[in-house]
């Protein structure tokens, strides 16, 4: 392991990247599924009725999470480079607000 | 990374933070009472407001990525110079244009 894995903030930023790389994946994707919309309200349906498969909604609870886990690491890069933030406070308060918008987010995905 | 493309990074984070946020409000208004497309159609299209608020989400957003994926691609990866920059600038591109079409498709 090299010295930078040790150092505190490494599992934050890898955290932070990984979740960055898969959103980047996933937003062409959630693009092309809202234009279905273009073909009407029965196109966009089809692609609804898609999305309440087991296997789709795991995969969608996977990108809720990464979007939680991305906004709060990066509320963290910012309020330690811009606010003079404690680093060791911030990893705290970074999971506390990750589990809180995660949860937040499942909550707002199963609410229809 | 050069001044420019970090402060582009930070200023769009900014922006993405708080309109992440609005976005979350306003899925909650979207389902409510059912997730069916029509019933989702009939509250957002024609809405002028929402279109230029998620048309800014989208700008942000394709700003935002590519700046991230490049120092991503040139700390893991030997890839850098002219052709991961070009590469980055299409993606970006390829954000922005299926970004505006979905927000056409809902909003418009």
């Amino acid at each position: 392991m090299r010295a930078s894995h040790t150092q505190r903030g490494f599992i934050a930023a890898m955290l932070h990247r990984l979740s960055g790389i898969a959103l980047a994946i996933f937003l062409p994707l959630h693009f092309l599924a809202l234009a279905t919309a273009l073909n009407g309200a029965n196109a966009l349906d089809a692609f609804l009725e898609l999305t309440r498969q087991p296997l789709v909604k795991f995969a969608e609870w996977g990108i809720v999470v990464a979007l939680a886990v991305h906004m709060t690491l990066g509320l963290r890069v910012l309020a330690i480079e811009f606010f003079d933030f404690h680093e060791k406070t911030l990893a705290a308060l970074s999971v506390c607000v990750a589990a809180v918008f995660a949860v937040g987010f499942v909550f707002i995905l199963n609410a229809g | 990374m050069s001044p420019l493309l970090f402060m582009a990074q930070r200023l769009t984070a900014f922006v993405l933070a708080l309109a992440v946020s609005a976005h979350l409000a306003t899925i909650l208004y979207a389902v409510r009472g059912g997730l069916s497309a029509g019933e989702i159609l009939a509250r957002t299209h024609g809405n002028v407001a929402f279109m230029l608020f998620y048309g800014v989400f989208v700008v942000a957003v394709a700003i935002h990525a590519p700046i991230g994926l490049r120092s991503i691609i040139r700390e893991w990866t030997p890839w850098r110079g002219r052709t991961l920059d070009l590469a980055l600038v299409l993606f970006s591109l390829f954000l922005l244009a299926l970004g505006f079409r979905a927000v056409y498709a809902v909003y418009a």
